[in-house]
């Protein structure tokens, strides 16, 4: 169990992280959300003891960091820096650490087989591959088999298959009864891994809830209309005192009513339907609403001048993107409306707006 | 084992599996003891040429260290390595959160490193003492005279206590690159002259290097100082003591 309790971190007149105060419990996987430079790795490093935090606190277990005598055996990180003399052996580097914590030497050979590690273990870390090397850091996180794991984006780097393996290593270990804390920012990846959710935003708390209570509170169904006579469609939708709103592919979009009376309707005014359906928005989008306002770094989509004000339509490669398999149909962006029609678009990375143009 | 024992195999560990320990530590002999035979070999051949007081003064132990000035740049190299790649590495994070106890880490890691400078320090010191002596021949004198052992003793105490105020102070500055862009200046260039020039020798003779090689000077009128050999190696145990200190009180303060 990790307690964070008004955990505060201040650099000069920049607060990294504000007031954090949640507790990541055993037993399941607990996803730390939030863009980049939200403050997830400052986080944890002042769980690790490493920085001090400006106010608040962290406990292990009930304890300090610094009171734990030989702490690998409580908990093991994998921080974003690997943290890897280059020319230091694999072996050799997590000899050292088990040495200083009083592990056996075999469990080195064990950990690195555990993440397929043993055929290059004298080799020196400088050749690894990015997914090698946190291979080689999350060998280091379970040398002193702990009851609490944490890692720092640890898919970074690693390959399909690798990515796979990481989920499934972390599953194994919460289902072992271990507290998991895992930090990414990508929503998509921790819908497939963690079963609790905690969102931050420039070092706020945003939330602290269960996946499925995530997904519930932050996604907005919308119905989708797609028929031959738009026009008459929508005036006939109006009239009922909705607001739809046109997509991307010129298909209708309907917030607040429920596809079976919007059917209702078009058979009513004999309007002919090529589609009616019901869209959930994708945990992607629920998690970019959420954090939308507390982005840091904007990008933009080339050729955009400004962040679009709200209400207008977002650049030209605009939309977020698309849910991966979470929600039952496939989501599209919010409502390119009037204004004041429907949710601002949401400004948000490049690296978002590329993902969403793969749909 | 308890835990101190612990930290202290696991620094052990660390120092013996990088090749830079190796090719620094060799470096300091092979450079002091070389440079030193070849300065010792010039010497014998030109003595002759020498002038009637520099005969007189003339400090065979000494010249055999005249090595030492550069063979100390690579023990320089050696204690900035040694805590400069933690941070350059990022695996300081690593050694921090299996040793929370950060006094622990650094006194483990001066332990750990003290012992190996020494005996590397006293390799090079009899080393370049007894080649040295060898090559003067005539001109050479025995371990046995007055002062000898003491400053061939003293060498080697020296250059271990260099390559600790070196670990000091890079635990004080982090970055490899400003550790050596500060230290390997000064004791090549600046401390020489500042402990040389007549304007800044006041100050400048209580600089660490420049205390601490009176313990290898044997003729005392070559080296004009206030103090003796041995207060000019405790000088430099001063400054050692005062650069550890300073790095720890930098370890505990700052984030990792």
């Amino acid at each position: 169990m990790i307690e964070l309790r008004d955990l505060t971190k201040r650099y000069g007149p920049k607060t990294a992280v504000d007031g954090l105060s949640f507790t990541v419990r055993p037993g399941t996987v607990t996803g730390f959300l939030g863009p980049n430079g939200a403050g997830k790795s400052t986080t944890m490093r002042m769980v690790l003891g490493l920085d001090a935090p400006t106010r608040g606190d962290v406990r292990i277990e009930g304890k300090h960091y610094t009171e734990l005598k030989e702490p690998l055996h409580s908990i093991g990180a994998l921080l974003e820096a690997k943290g890897v003399h280059g020319g230091r052996s694999a072996y050799n580097h997590l000899l050292c650490l088990a040495q200083s914590n009083g592990i056996p030497e075999r469990r080195v050979g064990e950990v690195l087989e555990m993440v397929g590690l043993e055929g290059v273990a004298r080799k020196r870390p400088k050749g690894f591959s990015l997914g090698m090397g946190q291979r080689l850091g999350i060998a280091g996180a379970l040398l002193g088999d702990p009851r609490i794991l944490m890692f720092d984006e640890p898919v970074n780097g690693l390959d399909p298959e690798g990515i796979h393996w990481i989920r499934t290593l972390m599953q194994r270990l919460a289902r072992e009864g271990r507290t998991v804390f895992v930090s990414s920012h990508l929503m998509s990846e921790m819908a497939q891994t963690a079963e609790h959710l905690v969102v931050i935003g420039q070092g706020k708390l945003l939330a602290d809830t269960s996946m499925a209570q995530f997904i519930a509170e932050n996604s907005r169904t919308h119905v989708r209309v797609r028929t031959p006579e738009p026009e008459r469609m929508r005036d006939v939708l109006t009239a009922e005192g909705l607001r739809p709103a046109t997509g991307a592919d010129g298909a209708l979009e309907v917030d607040g009513a429920e596809a079976p009376r919007i059917g209702e309707l078009a058979a009513e005014h004999r309007l002919v339907l090529h589609e009616l359906s019901t869209q959930r928005a994708s945990l992607e989008e629920a998690f970019m609403r959420l954090t939308a306002q507390s982005v840091e770094y904007h990008g933009h989509a080339p050729g955009d001048g400004d962040t679009p004000a709200p209400g207008q339509p977002p650049g030209p490669a605009g939309g977020p993107a698309s849910g991966t398999g979470t929600g039952p149909g496939e989501a599209t962006g919010p409502a390119q409306g009037p204004p004041g029609g429907g949710q601002p678009p949401p400004a948000w990375g490049q690296d978002w707006r590329r993902r969403g143009g793969g749909r | 084992m308890n835990h101190t024992a612990r930290v202290l195999t696991s620094e052990w560990t660390k120092i013996r599996s990088v090749r830079s320990t190796v090719w620094t530590l060799a470096a300091a002999v092979l450079v002091t003891i070389g440079l030193g035979a070849l300065i010792c070999a010039v010497t014998a051949s030109t003595f002759d040429d020498l002038s009637p007081t520099s005969r007189t003064t003339f400090d065979a132990t000494y010249t055999s260290f005249a090595g030492m000035g550069i063979g100390q740049l690579a023990m320089i190299a050696f204690g900035v390595l040694v805590v400069s790649a933690e941070y350059s590495t990022g695996m300081i994070r690593n050694s921090l959160a299996a040793v929370p106890q950060r006094a622990t880490f650094l006194w483990c890691k001066v332990l750990v490193a003290g012992p190996l400078v020494l005996v590397v320090g006293m390799i090079t010191s009899f080393g370049t003492f007894f080649l040295g002596q060898a090559l003067l021949g005539p001109h050479g004198v025995g371990i046995g005279d007055p002062g000898v052992l003491r400053a061939v003793f003293g060498g080697g105490l020296y250059m271990a206590l260099i390559a600790l105020f070196a670990i000091g102070i890079t635990f004080v500055l982090r970055s490899p690159l400003l550790a050596f862009a500060i230290l390997m200046p000064w004791f090549f260039l600046v401390s020489n002259i500042l402990g040389t020039v007549e304007a800044t020798k006041k100050v400048g003779q209580y600089l660490p290097d420049q205390a601490g090689t009176t313990v290898i000077s044997v003729v005392p009128e070559t080296l004009d100082r206030p103090y003796g050999p041995w207060e000019g190696l405790l000088i430099l145990v001063g400054w050692t003591a005062a650069a550890l200190v300073a790095g720890l009180i930098v370890l505990k303060k700052r984030d990792a």
